[in-house]
């Protein structure tokens, strides 16, 4: 299901200081064509659909297209990505139609502080099981 | 063939930019992001600087980089032994048992931190019924932390499995990389280093110390953004690149390529670089064959383990049960068939197949039609409908996690899994040590496993057999169902051991045994060689028909013909023998030449020429070792057709494999396969 951009929404991410769906793809494949100012998939092909493009897109401009090997045209899945739960809309071919909202975080984006009461080190278990948090089970 | 050679003739030389530190971690996956946590709350009381080196953005790297529905490696109540006895046998009996049981009694650690930092996990209700994260959270169900014992937190997740916790994982990986980004930085500040966090940069290759043999001292790589290149010096290196796909024709070669079960970025980048430097690998002849739904790839266990759906073939019977099958399956593989391992289900998917009786047909229909008639038996009509409204929303949410194009793929064919039953069928090829699969690297243990042989530790745990070099997650081998918590927790553990290995070497400067200069040329030459011939054809640069290069493209497509044609793909029904194995491997040798004659128009291209090289290596290290192995170990994933049966006398053992890069050879060996748990 290889990812399109839409001409008309894509605007190129200029006001943003990086095109933030060739930052995010994993897969190095969206890329900016800079005459027109417009991002595209370069290699649909190489596509795993992970959606990461479509989720970051600030104006909305990416949608996926079912990959033409095997996937009958008609039917659409989008997501909207808050910032602690995602809406999926599912258009099936026949038009049904299915919504779905699912958590995706419980905390502030940002909010991590991943030592906080941590204890210091004992670097004289380096050596040995366990983390400098944590005793490894004994069975 | 006259030899290529990148003099800067053509293209413009890169700057080199020259970054040193302490650990270096290659890969941004779960791997990484747990050694960088772990590592940091050493290396920082003694200024140990720490460089993570991603090939893209880590919100969004790795296996994880979809989300995932699930977490499949969460000890809780069980015992750590049963964990090791599951891991054996679905492996075919041979594993790293010390390894295994190391990972299991480190992992819950990692689970406790990511519901910490804000993935939500699924918990039981006062009802039975699973709530999600948001649900567990308004009901005051406690966080896994908190609760008193393991025998608390057994009773409040949710299992899928024996093993296996469900969680809404969307942002399961950004959740872990921001834990990780926030190391890095307090390991910036800790150490006054203005940044260790590259992403966007490729690593092509290990570098080896000029003055320690057998001792690593770095890596160099490039920038797929701009025109530079990078080498880090660093004392001790984690390599965690993921694992390898797409080394195999994949059964859909158009533009549904890409749409592999693991993800399509994993370019067994950690297996050649690793083999390159000189480390010993181990269990390179084992791949997974993941049966899924058929072209979505979308996960099946959910489907089979919570939802209890069953799988038939097309007369509406359980190949598993399938007596004929069975008794066949004995004869050549014995035991192992009793055990039902994930190997001997493929193994009887394919004789229903073979016979005639395809398509499988998963029953999600019937699944979903059993659960909603159990729910309206206990809670009545009203009730029951709305908890089986919510099971729908559960069964697509695991699809929406971690295979969006699984629901698509419904979507387009309208099927509705509760009035629809989805076809399976067994993929492609895959090599990874992370999850149902255990190709990688041979590692020091952690030495303190009874009855381990003395000779599997060698100081540092997770150490491969260069010095200085760790491995974790797909690339540790013989040490498989780590999956996504199991990658962090063991990336946690060799992260503390490398950290343990620089205090131990704190006077060691690193130095480079290469020529910068030579190394630099040797990464650009594919942009030489297109610069140089690209006007010699008419051909424009998405045709390239030239006698003088290979796009990087078409190398990989003749990479997947060899492959799935010799070394048993799907094409062959992953059967292949000796004498098609060393046919196949003449052809690879030429296919390694040709890697000499690769171009590239672009930064992106460069990138994929490095990474199909990566995967021509992992590919001759896995033929180069079924060779090996006169047997097949694991029917199901692949058959020596000439060796058709598991042979334990001879057998039961690790097969060690080591590339001499120098001299292009490979040299192989049996280590002893020992028993540590009964």
């Amino acid at each position: 299901m290889p990812s399109y951009v839409i001409t008309e929404k894509c605007d190129g991410c200029k006001a943003q200081d990086k095109t933030a769906c060739q930052y995010i793809c994993p897969h190095d494949l969206m890329t900016l064509d800079r005459e027109k100012m417009k991002a595209y998939n370069q290699e649909p092909e190489q596509c795993w659909e992970c959606y990461n493009c479509v989720k970051i897109c600030p104006q909305q401009a990416i949608e996926v297209r079912g990959y033409a090997d095997y996937i009958p045209l008609g039917g659409s899945v989008y997501p909207m990505r808050g910032t602690d739960s995602i809406m999926w809309t599912i258009k099936f071919r026949n038009g049904v139609l299915k919504r779905f909202k699912f958590p995706i975080r419980l905390t502030a984006e940002g909010s991590i502080d991943p030592y906080k009461g941590a204890p210091e080190p004992d670097y004289s278990k380096i050596k040995q099981p366990g983390y400098f948090n944590y005793e490894a089970k004994k069975a | 063939m006259e030899k290529e050679t990148c003099t800067f003739s053509y293209c413009e030389k890169p700057p080199v930019v020259e970054h040193e530190t302490d650990f270096l971690i290659i890969g941004g996956g779960m791997a990484a992001c747990g050694a960088a946590y772990e590592a940091t709350a050493w290396a920082n009381p003694k200024k140990i600087r720490i460089t993570m080196v991603d090939k893209a953005a880590t919100d969004r790297s790795g296996a994880v980089a979809m989300g995932l529905s699930a977490i499949n490696t969460y000890m809780g109540g069980n015992k750590i032994e049963d964990y090791v006895k599951y891991v054996r046998n679905d492996l075919m009996g041979i594993i790293r048992e010390d390894l295994v049981f190391d990972l299991g009694r480190h992992v819950d650690d990692s689970v406790h931190k990511f519901e910490e930092w804000g993935l939500p996990i699924w918990k039981k209700g006062d009802d039975g019924f699973s709530l999600d994260g948001f649900q567990a959270r308004d009901a005051g169900k406690p966080m896994l932390k908190d609760c008193k014992d393991d025998a608390e937190r057994e009773s409040v997740v949710v299992r899928s499995g024996k093993w296996q916790i469900m969680i809404n994982g969307e942002s399961y990986k950004v959740i872990v990389a921001e834990a990780a980004k926030k190391a890095l930085e307090a390991n910036r500040q800790a150490t006054g280093v203005a940044q260790n966090h590259f992403e966007r940069v490729f690593i092509t290759r290990l570098l080896l110390d000029a003055n320690n043999p057998n001792t690593i001292a770095g890596a160099i790589g490039f920038s797929t953004r701009e025109n530079k290149v990078y080498v880090f010096r660093a004392k001790a290196i984690l390599l965690v690149p993921g694992g390898c796909v797409n080394v195999f024709r994949p059964r859909s070669v158009g533009e549904g390529m890409g749409r592999t079960w693991f993800p399509v970025w994993n370019s067994g980048s950690g297996y050649a670089m690793g083999a390159i430097a000189g480390a010993e690998l181990v269990q390179m002849e084992n791949r997974f064959v993941p049966a899924r739904f058929k072209d979505g790839y979308g996960p099946v266990g959910a489907w089979f383990l919570f939802f209890k759906a069953k799988a038939t073939d097309s007369n509406g019977d359980d190949y598993c049960a399938n007596q004929e099958y069975i008794a066949e399956a004995k004869k050549r593989y014995g035991k192992y068939v009793d055990i039902m391992g994930t190997t001997i289900r493929n193994h009887l998917m394919m004789e229903a197949m073979i016979r005639g009786k395809a398509p499988i047909w998963m029953h999600t229909d019937k699944a979903m039609a059993a659960i909603g008639q159990l729910f309206k038996e206990k809670l009545g009509e009203k009730e029951g409908a709305k908890k089986l409204k919510h099971l729908e929303a559960e069964a697509w949410e695991d699809f929406l996690d971690m295979t969006i194009g699984q629901a698509g793929m419904w979507a387009a064919n309208n099927i509705e899994p509760d009035k629809y039953p989805s076809e399976i069928i067994p993929s492609e090829p895959y090599f990874l040590g992370s999850h149902a699969g255990c190709a990688g690297f041979w590692v020091s243990g952690p030495g303190d496993i009874p009855g381990a042989p003395a000779h599997w530790s060698w100081g540092y745990n997770r150490m491969s057999t260069v010095n200085g070099l760790f491995m974790a997650g797909d690339t540790c081998g013989a040490s498989g169902h780590k999956f996504s918590s199991g990658s962090h927790a063991e990336g946690r553990i060799a992260g503390k051991a490398a950290i343990a290995y620089i205090l131990d070497h704190m006077d060691f400067k690193p130095t480079i045994k290469e020529k910068i200069d030579d190394l630099v040329a040797e990464i650009y030459l594919p942009f030489e060689i297109y610069e140089k011939y690209k006007t010699y054809t008419t051909s424009p640069n998405h045709i390239n028909v030239n006698p003088y290069f290979i796009k990087p493209d078409q190398f990989q497509k003749r990479l997947m013909k060899i492959s799935d044609e010799y070394f048993g793909g799907v094409g062959t029904w992953f059967k292949t023998s000796a004498t098609m194995i060393q046919e196949g491997l003449r052809r690879l040798q030429l296919l390694k030449e040709d890697a000499n004659k690769l171009a590239a128009s672009n930064l992106h291209e460069l990138l994929r020429c490095w990474e199909n090289y990566h995967r021509v290596i992992t590919a001759e290290a896995h033929a180069r070792s079924i060779l090996f192995r006169e047997e097949s170990r694991y029917p199901g994933y692949y058959y020596r057709a000439d060796k058709d049966f598991i042979d334990d006398d001879n057998w039961k053992c690790f097969t060690i494999a080591k590339y001499d890069a120098e001299k292009d050879e490979w040299t192989l060996r049996k280590e002893p396969y020992v028993q540590l748990f009964q």
